[in-house]
């Protein structure tokens, strides 16, 4: 699925204001949910979680499930979470929007602390752990590497 | 021209590719694993981005990791090298509608390259000569694969329409074993590259492997950069590679070059590429395109001069070729010799920390190597970790300089197949030239039953 095809259904449910959007296409399967952030004039966010690798004849690139690496740093007994993938940083769902954490936030296992963006989808990262955040190591809007340390969680 | 290139590769390629732009002061962005986080030319680069953990399909192979780290440094090409995603028709497309430059052929080029049957067909159709074969995909019929098995006359072989790169072959030298033969190819086939479509050649005994490099730009402009005799191999993998190919007329050259050259125009060939030949009796036969740069480019670079990663450059920039075919020169002999991390007779992988390094200097002597004194060669990836080309006016003189080159070259903390080279060197029918493909495999089974008799 190209990602021409990707920004056209994403344009199309945050217009028409569908709440569930699931289409599947050979091997390619994408789903876009459409949760409104807060109650006001601003247009939610789609999150898109792309649920089928797109298959390639004799080479198979591995499909980013992103399994967010909770590194032990046993100098400190502190953890960090890295970043699973390339991208691009934000805090928050949409801009202007509330972050999904601070410093301060209890999160438990699951929980979304960020998103990173690639190619367009955004991304939810989770936190493997229950924990709290104690620093955040990266700028909104900055780029990240796999394997780049995004929060401090204790 | 491009302001920013992402190498999407690793090794002692990615090297090459960053000195050429580094050259041509475009800034670099190398990514890598995390295994390669520490490489030389991850160091050099003007950025760099980790895309993954060691394991190849996580890393050099994740298309949307390699794009996305084009996104988030704003590069404007990526330069895919060889191996990896260099061939993948998709990764070239995806490159493409994502913004970038893909460094190299268009998708469909690649695709029609990459399926050998559509590839010899299109070949056929510009002129360009082919092995006798089955012309298409082998049919189901049992009696129809027998009979174009005899029409083309025993022995045979079978290739996997998907693989290439000496991969999904088999040799039939009687009927009764054709059919089995054909079944287990077929099933090997889809196992490993996805698609059983399979057809028959006649196999020759004793060829020459020939590869002729062509430079193909968007205006309809190609040249070819000579030839390159590639046919000391071991399992189909080059080991050693020469130019120009002794004994073989430049008339028969020049013919074939040009033969070369208008098939590219005709499939609207885009950058830098190679026809690979078997060449047996005076006979050229077409067996398959390489639609990327590839290892043994340095041969060609010594002897015209031209530096094909900086054209397949400016070609994917969009500008026109500047080399015409009656310019170009080739003089000398080049002789490259592959530098694996293995044991030189076992050919087992050999990775671990490089505790001393010393590489050979001199006149013509180059050495592309990523490797330096306390690097770590990883696991993860395929052991060659070098090239030393050496050049000179006549052949001798080039396997003379090469001799002296491997007996200063120092390794140590890893093995190579240094000794190896030195070997096959000091051989005396290499050292006359113009041995077929399976010569080294000979001289290595001679060689080890020669070992085992002195053990006894």
């Amino acid at each position: 699925m190209d990602l021409r095809k990707i920004k056209t259904l994403l344009d199309l449910a945050i217009e028409s204001g569908v709440s569930e959007l699931e289409i599947t296409e050979g091997d390619d399967r994408i789903r876009i949910v459409n949760r409104p952030a807060q109650a006001s004039a601003a247009p939610a966010a789609a999150q898109i979680v792309q649920t089928a690798p797109i298959s390639v004849p004799a080479v198979q690139p591995a499909p980013i499930d992103p399994p967010p690496a909770q590194h032990q740093d046993a100098e400190e007994e502190r953890q960090t979470i890295n970043s699973p993938m390339v991208g691009t940083f934000y805090r928050s769902p949409s801009p202007g929007a509330k972050p999904f954490v601070d410093i301060g936030s209890k999160v438990k296992a699951g929980d979304t602390v960020c998103i990173i963006e690639a190619m367009k989808l955004l991304n939810e990262i989770e936190a493997e752990a229950d924990g709290v955040i104690r620093e955040i190591l990266i700028e909104n809007g900055s780029p990240v590497e796999f394997g780049q340390p995004l929060f401090v969680i204790s | 021209m491009f302001g920013k290139i992402l190498i999407a590769n690793r090794g002692e390629i990615a090297l090459r590719i960053l000195r050429a732009c580094r050259a041509m002061n475009i800034r670099t962005v190398a990514v890598h694993s995390v295994a390669d986080a520490d490489a030389m030319y991850v160091k050099l680069a003007d950025e760099s981005v980790c895309i993954g953990p060691a394991q190849s399909t996580q890393s050099y192979l994740n298309i949307p990791a390699i794009i996305s780290a084009a996104e988030v440094t704003d590069a404007e090409a990526i330069h895919p090298g060889y191996g990896f995603l260099s061939e993948n028709a998709d990764f070239a497309d995806r490159v493409e509608r994502s913004g970038f430059a893909f460094i190299g052929p268009r998708g469909d080029t690649i695709r029609l390259m990459g399926d050998k049957v559509n590839a010899k067909q299109a070949m056929i159709a510009a002129g360009v000569p082919c092995v006798p074969g089955s012309g298409g995909a082998l049919p189901d019929d049992p009696k129809e694969i027998l009979r174009i098995a005899r029409e083309i006359g025993y022995p045979v072989i079978i290739k996997a329409s998907a693989g290439g790169g000496g991969r999904g072959m088999r040799v039939v030298r009687t009927e009764a074993a054709l059919l089995n033969l054909v079944n287990t190819t077929k099933t090997e086939a889809k196992a490993a590259f996805g698609s059983d479509k399979v057809y028959l050649e006649k196999f020759l005994e004793n060829p020459r492997h020939i590869e002729i490099q062509v430079l193909s730009d968007n205006f309809q402009n190609a040249v070819y950069l000579g030839e390159r005799d590639c046919s000391m191999q071991r399992r189909n993998q080059k080991i050693i590679e020469e130019s120009p190919a002794i004994g073989i007329p430049r008339r028969q050259i020049e013919r074939l070059g040009n033969r070369c050259v208008e098939a590219c125009k005709r499939i609207g060939y885009r950058g830098a590429g190679t026809f690979e030949f078997l060449y047996e009796k005076d006979q050229f036969y077409f067996i398959e395109m390489n639609t990327r740069v590839q290892v043994e480019h340095p041969v060609t670079e010594f002897i015209t001069g031209v530096d094909i990663i900086a054209e397949q450059i400016r070609i994917a920039a969009g500008e026109r070729l500047t080399l015409r075919q009656k310019d170009i020169p080739t003089l000398g002999h080049a002789i490259e010799c592959r530098v694996n991390a293995e044991n030189p007779f076992t050919f087992r992988p050999s990775p671990g920390k490089v505790t001393r390094w010393l590489m050979p200097g001199g006149p013509g002597i180059r050495v592309d190597s990523h490797v330096f004194a306390d690097y770590t060669v990883p696991a993860y990836y395929d052991s060659m970790i070098g090239k030393i080309i050496a050049f000179g006016p006549t052949r001798d003189a080039a396997l003379a300089r090469m001799r002296v080159a491997l007996s200063e070259t120092i390794v140590e903390g890893i093995e190579t197949n240094i000794p190896l080279h030195l070997r096959i060197l000091g051989d005396s029918k290499f050292r006359m030239g113009g041995t077929s493909i399976h010569y080294l495999e000979k001289c290595l089974e001679d060689w080890t039953a020669i070992q085992r008799g002195k053990k006894q």
